[in-house]
């Protein structure tokens, strides 16, 4: 037989730790249908037993206020694991009774881990499991999660808890006489009718009622609105009662005799400490320093660019290998197979969009492993904690600043592992706005597209200009973030109560195990849409294509300029001499002449040359033209694609985007180009569309619904900002 | 001794919990971290900014904002 295990526990008592423990590499990490609240099973074999374990999210109570609170208590209800595991910080345990509190008065068959003894024990706190054990009516089993100790006690009880299979027998505690009384009217009612009594126990549901429960509530009223008004009609006379004479809301009376019940609980010969309560620990020593007024800040700077340069640096190492198999694949393909379109569609439909998808694993990786080690340690929350005073003002949270960094608050990051590092958000609003702005931020695929404008036509002051535009992206971005804020995510904060979790040492399996699962995620979930819209890009850009008129018309050309050379060029060409004499060179040149003239035709004539032409009365207003149109088409699939692109249009050829002096040459003779078209361009290009990656990204994190809004968004945020530049810089001819 | 609100408490003073006056998420959020009446606090410090605000409560630190701290009304030692 199947065992069904459930794990459940505050967030920072180890639950994730223990959870590595007992399945190893042996788990599986979803997402429940909807939310962005990761599903994590594991499967694990102990005394000849399947045992399946489901790690809940981490939550402090079961309310229905959060995603996870919701997901805990709904899978523990329908689900119905033979046996949870209550994960339990021995260091910080009466906070941690709390949920469990709630757990046994649910009635979930419960074993208590309690965890971190050894921390515990360091700050002189002793605990008498058995004592505990004794008042809770459950096996309460001394476990450490990081090293293992006691991992085979407590399966061997959870095992003889799940053995007896025993009916769920919910905990009730005293709430006082006068929620006692309601209670009992209430469990009447709800016996009466049967409301939900085969998901939840009559008092457990008359207790949601009191807590103001919504999911419970609105459950009520779907299954049985008579009923329900009933019930609602005595817990708000309940409610007006003690507000009237208390001055506090059911609610809080029912959390009072919780924490009452713990506290006496715990006076009964379970805790006993050594030590005055106020004595300060290693982690409030190093929280002196690394939260003090001066110093904080500018530590806090320093590991984040230390971050920052971890993952952009180290990442370029395998970055590059891949990018070379990826060339060396390349050119196998060029050499292999005939010109024509099914060798355009694999190199740069297939063979592209494969290496776009690989080509950012290492970047994942290692960011990710980056912010593990923040997060496990506990820095991150104290970073949100500095952070918070700034981003509140714009609507976001003190958590939002790692996306920001990591998307290109310091030039030259990416937004897709940006967009990917808002799930260390936990309020849902500030998320979906960090998500939203991030890619706003100077990512490294826009960087050669702003040095070739910024050189070109600010070549004297490159730095100074760099530096205004990376201030001009936080600046666009923290604004947006307030803009959305106060329309399509409206709404109060969310609370910011959050825990400083003591500093721990993060163990390299959990930095392991976190980071594989991003990459997979990543790979799994991103890989095939981002494969399947490269090619439609490359088809968009590929296809019609010329007609065989045109294309015999440039064939012939090519060959008049040929017959017109001399016999011994044209072999020097054929055999590929090295180096090529000069006539030799000049009839190179001019074939390659044709072939750009070609290409530029054949973009022209394609279904996104099409796009751009028809757009440039629109884009006119903003100064752009037909070619920087097509460019910026070519910029959805990948910013640096924008100088490529735009060499094709200027029938340059191949333009390397690190290097396009020529290209840049070109811009400044153009007549369509100057100072301000640059700059409207340049405001264009920063705040436009986020590259289909990030959008894909974004649907992920997200829905497709959000990840079409970016994108229109954003282009027109974007678009007003060019034009408004363009228009005032011509009205003053600032050009 | 005096009853004042947790905003207005000085670095590493202590007090007790006499009242916590919101009901909502954030009443609920405050519970769970084990802010209710009669718990013994201790203010360990502010972020650079003055806000938010970094407690100690039962075994643990956690941090709130000003506004938030508003609702907690305090007995100080």
């Amino acid at each position: 037989m199947q065992l069904k295990m459930a794990l459940a526990g505050n967030p920072n008592a180890g639950k994730t730790t223990l959870f590595n423990q007992l399945t190893g590499a042996r788990q599986h990490v979803g997402n429940y249908p909807g939310i962005t609240v990761d599903h994590k099973e594991g499967h694990l074999q102990y005394q000849g037993q399947t045992i399946t374990i489901t790690d809940l999210p981490g939550t402090y109570s079961m309310t229905a206020y959060s995603a996870e609170e919701l997901v805990a208590r709904d899978y523990l209800v329908y689900n119905r694991p033979q046996v949870v595991i209550n994960i339990v910080d021995a260091s910080n345990l009466e906070r941690n009774l709390y949920l469990t509190c709630q757990l046994l008065e649910l009635g979930a068959p419960l074993v208590v881990a309690l965890n971190m003894i050894d921390v515990a024990e360091a700050r002189g706190i002793e605990i008498n499991a058995a004592v505990l054990a004794q008042h809770l009516q459950v096996p309460v089993v001394p476990i450490i999660a990081r090293s293992g100790f006691g991992k085979d006690a407590l399966l061997s009880a959870a095992l003889q808890v799940a053995s007896t299979n025993q009916q769920w027998n919910p905990l009730s505690i005293s709430y006082g006489d006068d929620l006692d009384t309601t209670l009992s009217e209430l469990i009447k009612i709800i016996t009466a009718a049967d409301l939900m009594t085969e998901t939840y126990h009559a008092r457990y549901t008359a207790i949601k009622y009191l807590e103001n429960d919504d999911q419970i509530q609105a459950k009520g009223r779907e299954i049985s609105p008579q009923t329900a008004h009933l019930l609602e009609q005595l817990v708000e006379k309940t409610a007006d009662h003690s507000r009237l004479t208390l001055d506090v809301y059911p609610e809080a009376i029912i959390a009072d005799h919780r924490y009452g019940y713990i506290k006496s609980l715990l006076r009964q010969g379970v805790i006993t400490r050594k030590f005055d309560a106020d004595r300060l620990y290693t982690s409030d020593k190093i929280d002196k320093v690394l939260t003090n007024r001066l110093l904080g800040p500018v530590l806090m700077l320093a590991i984040l660019f230390a971050l920052y340069q971890f993952t952009f640096s180290w990442s370029e190492i395998p970055g590059t290998w891949l990018k070379n198999a990826f060339t060396w694949l390349s050119g196998l393909v060029e050499t292999t197979l005939p010109n024509g379109t099914l060798k355009s569609l694999i190199i740069s439909g297939i063979i592209n969009g494969v290496g776009g998808v690989i080509g950012f694993v290492p970047l994942i990786m290692f960011m990710f492993f980056g912010i593990a080690i923040l997060e496990d340690s506990g820095y991150l929350a104290r970073v949100a904690f500095m952070m918070d005073r700034i981003f509140r003002i714009f609507g976001l949270h003190g958590s939002s600043v790692m996306p920001f960094i990591v998307s290109g608050g310091i030039a030259g990051g990416c937004a897709v592992p940006g967009v990917m590092a808002t799930r260390t958000l936990r309020s849902p609003k500030e998320r979906m706005a960090t998500l939203l702005t991030v890619p706003f931020m100077n990512c490294g695929a826009k960087l050669p597209v702003l040095a070739l404008l910024i050189g070109t036509f600010f070549g004297e002051n490159k730095a100074r200009y760099m530096f205004f535009f990376t201030m001009l992206a936080w600046i666009v971005a923290m604004l947006a973030a307030k803009l959305l804020r106060s329309t399509v995510l409206r709404g109060a904060p969310t609370p910011f109560v959050m825990e400083l979790p003591p500093y721990r040492f993060p163990t390299i399996r959990g930095l392991c195990i976190h980071t594989w699962e991003r990459t997979y995620q990543y790979v799994k979930k991103a890989g095939t849409v981002i494969l399947g819209i490269s090619i439609l890009l490359w088809a968009m850009m590929t296809f019609p294509g010329l007609s065989e008129e045109v294309s015999t018309s440039f064939a012939m050309k090519r060959q008049e300029v040929m017959a017109a050379a001399a016999p011994d060029t044209r072999a020097e060409l054929q055999i590929k001499k090295e180096p090529l004499s000069e006539q030799a060179q000049a009839l190179n040149k001019a074939i390659t002449l044709i072939g750009n003239e070609e290409a530029e035709m054949a973009l022209r004539h394609s279904i996104a040359g099409k796009i751009g032409i028809s757009l440039e009365s629109v884009s006119r207003l903003a100064g752009f033209d037909w070619r920087t149109d097509i460019a910026l088409i070519g910029g959805f699939a990948a910013k640096e694609v924008i100088v490529s692109t735009l060499g094709t249009a200027y029938s340059m050829g191949k333009v390397d985007s690190k290097d396009a002096q020529s290209l840049s040459d070109r811009l400044k003779e153009d007549s369509n180009w100057n100072k301000v078209t640059a700059v409207a361009a340049l405001v264009f290009i920063m705040f436009y569309s986020p590259c289909f990656i990030t959008l894909v990204c974004i649907a992920k994190e997200a829905s497709w619904k959000w990840a079409a809004f970016s994108m229109a968004f954003n282009t027109i945020l974007a678009y007003l900002m060019a034009v408004a530049v363009f228009q005032i810089g011509t009205f003053f001819s600032l050009g | 001794m005096d009853t004042i609100c947790l905003r207005q408490m000085h670095k590493n003073q202590h007090g007790i919990i006499t009242a916590i006056s919101v009901a909502g998420e954030l009443g609920r959020r405050l519970r769970e971290m084990g802010l209710v009446p009669g718990t013994r606090i201790k203010v360990c410090g502010r972020a650079p900014l003055r806000d938010p605000v970094a407690i100690r409560i039962l075994d643990s630190t956690i941090t709130l904002r000003n506004n938030e701290a508003d609702h907690i009304l305090v007995e100080i030692e």
